[in-house]
């Protein structure tokens, strides 16, 4: 038996401007899976901090784009995962999947989500502590691979001093790119968080 | 449905990004404001790459991968009727199971059921070009639907995308999550398309063109094409299980 042996993995390809068309029908003008509302992650019933999530994602030339997705999974208000790769997953509720989806809008460019914060998440399977994090993926026109990243909250200083994946960024300056300011001006706590894939202020993205 | 024998915690092969387009590739004009330069961050793997959503046959509808049927309203949709399937593996050829693959496509003149999309060719009032299953315990999927149309886009004065099938992947994880696009052997506009151009190595490239297969087909109804897919490995178990001819 060969060690060396292994299958390449299939190559990514953009998922181009028409993506709502699978992956979020109803921006796509179909009358499918109009009851979904995969932007809100979180249900009424579940336990923790509800809050909003915005920002909208910008090009090399600081526009925003109208034609991504992006991605969101996150732990409970626990720090669980609704997964089987973590031990104490069993415990997140029913009705907390900890995914979802929202598309940028096709005027604004505008992406949000509604969700609940989440907690820290326990050191386990091998992992340290981390603080309170959202987990993106983006893709749209132009992105040739989904891009990886994550959301730390700005009001959560303490836990992110002491994040092991926060400190992996050297400097200072591009580790503020992933952590969002809070608001409390509206109905929900908003946290802010623009994803620039090029230039000035570009967000750290992960190769995971 | 978790599958029993995954060994949920263990971590991923690191991704070889040399079988995959680079960030930036001048020739598909739109990746060049859209590419991060900064070099990407590499993260060992944790909890929150390990895990990802769990879908269940509760998320889908039963004619969900069926596009013949799903969005009929007056007959069937136009165009060469095609079953659609292949497996869907990790690099040790192990199945992925019990995991949401999810497609979207144009429709057999090339048009794409979507607000955004002003191409002259006609809209089929029977097709939406919407799909999603669940792959089964063995890894396998599978699919009815229609050939899509090349079409032109803007990129160049006069580029046009040989007829494709865009495909979303999750997997065991969200380090796992993947879109791809699926193409079809002997389509004449494979070797001008600057967005598999960018691919560079050949064999990634001829992984991603679906052969005919005949065996697939069902006689007076459907032709079958078969794209598998193969997801990240497991760093620990990428050496076991060689399949047979493998
Ligand atoms: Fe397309």
């Amino acid at each position: 038996m060969s060690a060396s042996w292994h299958l390449p993995e299939t190559a990514s390809q953009t998922a181009g401007p028409f993506l709502h068309i699978g992956l979020y029908p109803q921006a796509a003008g179909l009358d499918i899976r109009t009851q979904e509302r995969p932007n809100i992650v979180a249900g009424p019933g579940v336990t923790g901090e509800r809050i909003r999530i915005e920002g909208q994602v910008l090009d090399g030339t600081g526009s925003p784009i109208k034609d991504a997705l992006v991605e969101l999974w996150q732990a409970n208000a626990d720090g669980r995962y609704a997964h089987p790769a973590d031990p104490d997953g069993a415990s997140t509720s029913e009705n907390f999947r900890g995914f979802g989806r929202a598309v940028t809008d096709f005027a604004t460019g505008l992406w949000w989500f509604e969700t609940i914060k989440p907690g820290v998440v326990p050191a386990r399977a091998g992992t340290p502590a981390m603080a309170p994090h959202l987990t993106f993926w983006i893709v749209a026109r132009g992105i040739n691979v989904g891009l990886h990243t994550r959301l730390y909250f700005a009001d959560e200083a303490e836990a992110n001093a002491a994040d092991p994946v926060l400190s992996l960024v050297e400097q200072e300056a591009r580790r503020r790119t992933l952590i969002a300011e809070r608001s409390d001006e509206g109905e929900l706590p908003v946290y802010r968080f623009d994803i620039r894939l090029q230039g000035e202020g570009e967000t750290v993205f992960f190769d995971i | 449905m978790a599958n029993p024998s995954e060994d949920w915690t263990s971590p991923f092969q690191p991704r070889d990004r040399a079988m995959h387009p680079p960030a930036l590739s001048p020739g598909y004009k739109t990746s060049v404001l859209r590419s991060p330069r900064q070099p990407l961050i590499s993260l060992g793997p944790t909890l929150s790459e390990l895990t990802g959503p769990v879908f269940t046959s509760e998320d889908l509808d039963p004619l969900d991968n069926d596009l013949l049927a799903n969005a009929a309203e007056t007959g069937d949709p136009l165009g060469e009727r095609l079953i659609v399937h292949g497996r869907v593996t990790d690099g040790a050829g192990r199945p992925v199971p019990h995991s949401l693959v999810e497609l979207w496509q144009c429709n057999a003149a090339g048009r794409y059921r979507h607000v955004r999309d002003g191409y002259r060719a006609p809209i089929d009032p029977n097709f939406s070009g919407f799909g999603r299953c669940l792959t089964d315990a063995d890894g396998h999927y599978r699919f009815r639907t229609i050939k899509p149309g090349p079409y032109p886009w803007r990129n160049r004065a006069n580029d046009w995308r040989p007829a494709h099938i865009h495909f979303s992947l999750f997997g065991p994880a969200f380090a796992t999550r993947l879109v791809t696009q699926m193409y079809f052997d002997g389509d004449p506009l494979i070797p001008h398309c600057p967005i598999l151009g960018s691919v560079s190595d050949k064999g990634a490239i001829e992984r991603l063109v679906a052969p005919l297969d005949l065996d697939a087909s069902q006689p007076f109804d459907c032709l079958a094409y078969r794209f598998d897919i193969v997801l990240r490995g497991r760093r620990q178990t990428w050496f076991e299980n060689r399949p047979e001819g493998g």
